[in-house]
């Protein structure tokens, strides 16, 4: 495949996109499709039938335009117009005004901050293009990146892109991207594998899904320019059982990428040959750790083991792997085509580049957003995320999910990067972000993520499986109001105990979430303990009378 | 062992030793008589990692490393016995105690149990940590062994044993976190079970009562101790 053939390509496909003047896009990610998007796409389709605009107006399904809160979500003309919580019935006054103005009734202003303020990297695509049709793909510099690496760029100059760009990995460690990569491919092995881990599973999030619903072809590009990189010819994607449409898509962008030469042997007619395969996860939380995802793709039991040594030198079937999560791998291609330098012109000094979040709980805007790093957390919530649901009042932010800790309203002026998140005692964690008002009692917010740790925890190593159970007991104690200052002494010790002697990332951080609300909120759980009482009402105080006779 | 085999030189607590590449920390202290208490780990069987007593501290890692799994590494400075790791582990058997009901007074391997010599060995005087007592099964379907859930720390011995020694893997382990059991062939009565070759290495490695002998009472279950290492020493011969 010469230069000219690969961008005929993209052409071809950039012509019969803009053959129609007017455009309908119709979100058909999860959150909008839970609330009839599809409905509303066909009957925008018959409508323009029936209309007699068939020749003029293309009706597609596209990614997450993430303002999930505003679903089912309509862009029309290339993002002229954004149209909210769309009913079928609204199908035909769309098509009607589909050459005029804007429908006012409709209409999301697209000046606003949620939009506004976000810069899209790994999101690019997400809302812009059709997820299930490669074109749409290709006809936005798709594949552009790895039909440039392969044929003008030499593994190592790959990999010292990533050094150069500052991407640390998404999945919450932070582990530079580009020291990972040499890693393995200075690594010694015949065979060597590429993991992309989608088992995301903490409360609240939904990054990974989204770009797997929304733009499927950019992690396979990713992963296959991760694999010339580092010398593999395998990967796998290792995904939530629970995803069914990310699935879905992702199996059919395979199939589109190994029809088109992307996947498979010679790849742009190059020596590089890369396929990928699915796993499936069954639905353990502790299949996120990467030994013990490594173990469940080889079918064993999905525990983890210690490391060292570390995946990297020792892992799928004892091979070197490079694991990456989904976002990162979202990120690599646009990294190839925009440069090192602009992604690192990105961000703050240590944290390089954008980060997608979910945000989710009290806020106005739910949704999934993107922005670079640095950014303050009253900047996501309050502008972006456009407040506190009912005008309440701002308790807490959850960060990290059930590893990461609830940051208070003295912190909000802090800058999001891994470093300042993990000095209040949270993680950056994969991105979800749960907002709390004054509603939420932290006793409750802990003894829930407590609850979560103790049934995920895989039993393998003893501090986790009883450490966090018997905190799991002594938090049910406090919420009950049955506690005293010595089951709180207690709880705190184990805190420690599991903190500092669990096996994986799961008991290391599992008292997290129980840290960080004691640090800021020890006087609820003194009202919990001293008083009797639950201060935001959530839970239910057992009075018990004693009686002396 | 080969000849290309490099080694390695560390410290363990204050002492230079010598070691193969392919060693452990633990291997190599306990050559030194450096003791390491460990309830997982048993010399012969693939290591676990699971029981954490074996933890160390190593110089240059803000980590604690369970020691029967961290290969050596030349340079290392190693602490097994340092307060801090004494804590822990006084924390984490007292967790092990209040786990399941470990009532020594009426089990069979009562003064034969490593989880009881090994509270001694940690100085553990009481557990301050509430007991759970959970309310569990004893599998006494086997015509010769006794399966004890209550007595069972989860240190899957008698799962490799099954699997690696024997070749059967009649025993394996199901559900997860607090809820984690030793199970027969899937999930059967041991006495129903198929794959069974009633050989009793599972018995003989377990460090505690949750597998004894049928028959034996308070006091009498003593575990034949040298059957691993025999059996290990005499496969490797006729390799």
């Amino acid at each position: 495949m010469t230069p000219e053939d690969f961008k005929k390509i993209g052409d071809t496909h950039r012509k019969k996109r803009e053959a129609f003047p007017y455009v309908i896009n119709v979100c058909t990610a999860a959150a909008c499709v839970s609330l009839q998007s599809e409905k509303v796409k066909d009957e925008l389709t018959s409508q323009v039938k029936e209309q007699g605009k068939k020749d003029v107006c293309r009706v597609s399904g596209t990614g997450c335009l993430g303002l999930c809160a505003s679903g089912p979500l309509v862009t029309v003309n290339n993002e002229q117009a954004l149209y909210g919580g769309v009913k079928p019935e609204d199908a035909s006054d769309i098509v009607k005004n589909i050459e005029k103005k804007p429908i006012k009734r409709l209409e999301i202003p697209a000046d606003m901050p949620f939009f506004a303020r976000q810069t899209k990297i790994a999101l690019e695509h997400c809302g812009k293009t059709d997820p299930e049709v490669i074109g749409d793909y290709l006809a936005m510099e798709g594949y552009e990146a790895l039909y440039n690496c392969l044929t003008t760029m030499e593994p190592v100059e790959v990999i010292d892109m990533m050094v150069k760009s500052g991407l640390r990995g998404r999945g919450g460690g932070g582990y530079p991207v580009g020291l990972k990569w040499s890693t393995v491919h200075k690594a010694v092995g015949a065979k060597k594998y590429v993991i992309c881990n989608a088992d995301e599973g903490d409360p609240g999030a939904f990054m990974d899904r989204s770009m797997l619903e929304s733009d499927p072809h950019s992690i396979i590009e990713g992963m296959a320019i991760a694999g010339y990189a580092v010398g593999a010819s395998h990967g796998y994607v290792y995904i939530r059982g629970e995803y069914p449409l990310a699935i879905k898509r992702l199996k059919a962008a395979i199939r589109q990428a190994e029809r088109q030469g992307f996947l498979g042997k010679n790849i742009c007619e190059t020596p590089f040959s890369f396929d990928i395969e699915i796993r499936l996860g069954a639905g353990a939380f502790v299949c996120g750790e990467e030994t013990a995802l490594i173990a469940s793709i080889e079918g064993r039991r999905g525990t983890p083991r210690p490391r060292p040594p570390y995946p990297a030198q020792f892992g799928l079937w004892g091979h070197p792997t490079l694991i990456n999560n989904v976002e990162t791998f979202a990120n690599i291609s646009p990294i190839v085509r925009k440069g090192a330098d602009y992604y690192a012109s990105i961000g703050t000094e240590r944290s390089k580049g954008t980060k997608v979040f979910a945000l989710a709980g009290s806020i106005v805007n739910t949704g999934l957003i993107e922005v670079p790093m640095g950014i303050t957390l009253r900047d996501i919530v309050f502008d972006i995320g456009g407040g506190i649901l009912g005008g309440r009042k701002f308790k807490a932010v959850q960060t990290g999910g059930p590893s990461g800790g609830c940051i208070p309203d003295e912190y909000l002026d802090m800058k999001v990067d891994y470093e300042s998140l993990a000095q209040v005692g949270s993680i950056m964690g994969s991105g979800g972000m749960i907002v709390m008002d004054e509603t939420s009692c932290m006793v409750d917010v802990a003894k829930y993520f407590m609850d979560f740790c103790q049934s995920e925890s895989c039993g393998k190593c003893a501090p986790c499986r009883v450490g966090t159970a018997q905190m799991y007991n002594l938090l049910n104690m406090i919420s009950q109001g049955k506690a005293t200052m010595h089951d709180m002494e207690l709880l705190e010790e184990l805190c420690d105990v599991v903190k500092n002697t669990s096996l994986c990332g799961l008991g290391q951080t599992a008292a997290n979430p129980v840290l960080s609300t004691i640090r800021f909120f020890r006087d609820e759980y003194l009202a919990h303990i001293n008083d009797k009482k639950c201060p935001a009402g959530v839970c239910t105080i057992e009075h018990k009378e004693v009686a002396v006779s | 062992m080969s000849s290309t085999v490099k080694i390695k030189t560390l410290t363990i607590d204050d002492r230079q030793v010598g070691a193969r590449e392919d060693q452990t920390i633990l291997e190599v202290a306990r050559e030194n008589g450096i003791k390491i208490p460990t309830l997982c780990y048993l010399k012969g069987l693939s290591p676990y990692g699971g029981c954490r007593m074996c933890i160390v501290e190593v110089a240059g890692s803000n980590k604690l490393l369970p020691s029967c799994m961290t290969a050596v590494e030349e340079g290392m400075v190693v602490s097994t016995q340092t307060e801090k790791i004494k804590k822990y582990r006084k924390s984490l058997l007292e967790l092990y105690f209040s786990e399941r009901n470990h009532v020594c007074s009426v089990c069979a391997t009562n003064g034969y149990c490593e989880l009881q010599s090994m509270a001694q060995k940690v100085e553990m005087t009481h557990v301050h940590f509430p007991y759970m007592y959970p309310h569990l099964e004893v599998d006494a379907t086997h015509e010769r062994f006794v399966l004890d859930h209550n007595r069972c720390i989860a240190c899957t011995r008698c799962v490799r044993v099954c699997d690696e020694i024997e070749g059967a893997h009649t025993l394996d382990i199901k559900d997860r976190g607090i809820n984690v059991r030793i199970i027969t062939d899937l999930d059967q009565p041991w006495g129903e079970s198929d794959t069974c070759t009633q050989c009793g290495k599972c018995v003989h490695v377990c460090p505690t009562g949750a597998l004894i002998e049928r028959g034996k009472s308070v006091g009498e279950m003593s575990k034949r101790k040298q059957l691993l290492p025999y059996l290990t020493k005499m496969r490797e011969a006729h390799k």
